[in-house]
């Protein structure tokens, strides 16, 4: 049905004047802080965190670089798999398999190490377990991007498949427990610095910097974006969906596979459960990060700004000493603080809030 | 049909069928379209027009029968096909990425890239923009946000970006299916509108409708399907609503 618009209807039916650019409006208040609400967000906690040190012990939380150090290294994990997460959720769909496909990566990787130290030398070793690490994480990612693309499983479900399945291989393959690591030169990168900057926190930002340029300026992001968007258009517009989801599926589970090769470089071991607690936590980073779960938008460096917003409340509160029960509370607080931000401007921004 | 230099077709559908099992979706349809000339297609549902656009389009292959396109004849396999031979299908749910902005939506699928720094491809956005200022200007749309998402648009704008995609990749057929039938009545002119500016511009437009008023304002010959069958081609000019719906009810 066609609803009347209030204005009458200028002029002849074949010479109508252009109508005003509903775009033209300038971006409201609410517009601006919600779109920077995750770096919002951040600075906010970061004053919070200062002046309760200030104020409770006369210490320092920003300025101290051992606590700087310790919130980048907390946060490579889960800011992995969030990147991941960010452009499957952008696609409109979500992998639960990540946490699992990041422990598997785990032990494959000291596995890898250990059985290779000794005929190839550790600096080869090393790069051989990350690599395997990384490409057998594909495996998993392989298998939800068939059965998302071709067998039309929703994400949901075939991830969740996976998240099982993931698991138990990862635990049979450590033999249920955790595989340590016999080699000075992986325990060297995992803990090392490079002028103060972890090595692991410096093959991050540099691993997610090209994630951001992959999803804000090549095709694949693109169409990452269109397909979260409007399917049926992608489709029309001659994207080809399958090979996309294939590619976009085995891209996040190698996410995955990389957090789990430097979580065992800096354990010098190998854990199934490593990446049990960080599922949620890279949905959480995603979210916050001003995505819509609903797919077709969001951002890596609004991600970024999530994931930090977790680790900074995680380490923080454990820096003021707090319960730890407490870190649950306060990032379920900001998850749901977030949404409504969204949802508010979507509303004040007059954008539909059908289809 | 006598001058035949001015007005030879640009589409000629001859003898075309198209069975699904038993079921004679389409059964020996013949049409013309010329240049500048706006065919519309009407018909009950279950007509015919949906199976005939999407024959023609690309999207099912003709079970017997010939289309040529300027003379050619052509078969398409997919409607990416059709579409590199000039022929653009526009949908009336307004098949567009909300998220994006006009120039992306009308590249969508077909980004255009640069070299940043001399060696690093990225989307050539201002080559986008560039295009979505120059083809919604052609279309007598003037916007002056390029990088807000098509989201911020109102309906019968997003139409004409729709519209503009295929102005932009130079189809010489349009199929425009219900395309006002999303919109409020001032949206509605517009489209009708736009409609004649494709006119004027020597494109042939197929126009499937069901509002008989509609017809009237924008084409200039009225093809009315019955049960998969020509049920008779009328001009415009020479024709009434009452005789277009007898002949849809078959009375």
């Amino acid at each position: 049905m066609s609803v009347p618009q209030p204005q009458s209807p200028p002029g002849a039916a074949t010479s109508v004047a252009p109508q005003a650019d509903h775009a033209d409006r300038r971006k409201t208040l609410v517009g601006r802080i919600a779109d920077g609400r995750a770096w919002l967000f951040l600075a906010a906690l970061i004053i919070f965190f200062e002046v309760w040190a200030r104020v409770d012990f006369g210490g320092t939380f920003l300025f101290n670089p051992f606590n700087i150090q310790s919130i980048a290294i907390f946060a490579v994990a889960p800011l992995l798999l969030a990147t991941g997460q960010t452009f499957v959720i952008i696609s409109g769909g979500i992998d639960l398999s990540l946490g699992f496909i990041m422990g598997l990566a785990a032990v494959v990787a000291a596995h890898v190490i250990n059985a290779t130290g000794a005929t190839l030398g550790l600096p080869m070793a090393v790069l051989l377990g990350i690599l395997s690490a990384v490409l057998v994480a594909g495996i998993p990612g392989l298998v939800n991007g068939l059965l998302i693309s071709r067998l039309r499983v929703p994400p949901f479900i075939g991830t969740l498949g996976m998240f099982g399945v993931a698991r138990g291989v990862a635990f049979l393959l450590a033999g249920g427990t955790t595989v340590p690591v016999n080699n000075s030169f992986f325990a060297a990168l995992g803990n090392g610095r490079f002028f103060n900057v972890p090595y692991i926190v410096i093959v991050t930002a540099i691993f997610v910097l090209v994630m951001h340029y992959i999803l804000s300026q090549t095709r694949f992001g693109q169409h990452n974006y269109a397909i979260g968007a409007n399917v049926q258009a992608a489709r029309r517009a001659g994207i080809d969906i399958k090979s996309h989801l294939m590619r976009l599926y085995i891209l996040s589970a190698m996410c995955a596979g990389l957090a789990g090769a430097l979580y065992s470089a800096r354990f010098s071991a190998g854990a199934a459960q490593a990446g049990e607690p960080l599922l949620l936590d890279s949905v959480a980073a995603v979210v916050i990060g001003g995505a819509s779960l609903f797919g077709g938008s969001g951002t890596i460096l609004g991600t970024v700004a999530g994931a930090f917003v977790i680790a900074v409340i995680q380490y923080g509160l454990v820096f003021v000493n707090v319960e730890p029960f407490w870190q649950f509370i306060s990032v379920g607080v900001v998850i749901i603080i977030s949404v409504l931000i969204d949802q508010a401007q979507r509303r004040f921004s007059g954008g539909r809030q059908d289809e | 049909m006598n001058s035949d230099v001015a007005a030879k077709p640009l589409l000629e559908v001859t003898n075309l069928s198209k069975h699904f099992g038993a079921v004679q979706a389409l059964n020996d349809f013949s049409m013309v379209i010329r240049p500048g000339e706006v065919v519309a297609l009407a018909g009950d549902n279950g007509a015919g027009k949906t199976t005939l656009i999407k024959t023609i389009s690309g999207v099912f292959r003709p079970t017997a029968g010939e289309i040529r396109l300027a003379g050619q004849p052509v078969s398409f396999s997919t409607p990416q096909e059709a579409r590199e031979k000039g022929i653009e299908t526009i949908y009336q749910d307004l098949a567009l990425a909300d998220n994006l902005t006009i120039g992306a939506n009308i590249f969508l699928g077909r980004e255009p890239m640069r070299k940043a720094f001399g060696f690093l491809p990225v989307l050539d956005r201002r080559k986008m923009a560039e295009a979505a200022r120059s083809t919604m200007a052609l279309l007598d749309f003037h916007v002056n946000r390029l990088d807000a998402p098509v989201s911020n648009f109102s309906g019968g704008q997003r139409q004409a970006v729709a519209i503009g995609r295929a102005v932009y990749w130079n189809a010489q057929i349009l199929i425009m299916d219900e395309p006002t039938a999303a919109l409020g009545v001032p949206e509605q002119r517009k489209v009708i509108s736009l409609i004649h500016q494709l006119k004027a511009q020597g494109r042939g437009v197929i126009f499937i409708s069901h509002n008989l008023q509609d017809i009237f304002a924008v084409s200039d010959r009225i093809v009315v399907l019955r049960r998969g069958v020509m049920a008779g081609e009328r001009k415009i000019s020479e024709t009434t609503h009452d005789e277009v719906v007898k002949l849809m009810v078959g009375g």
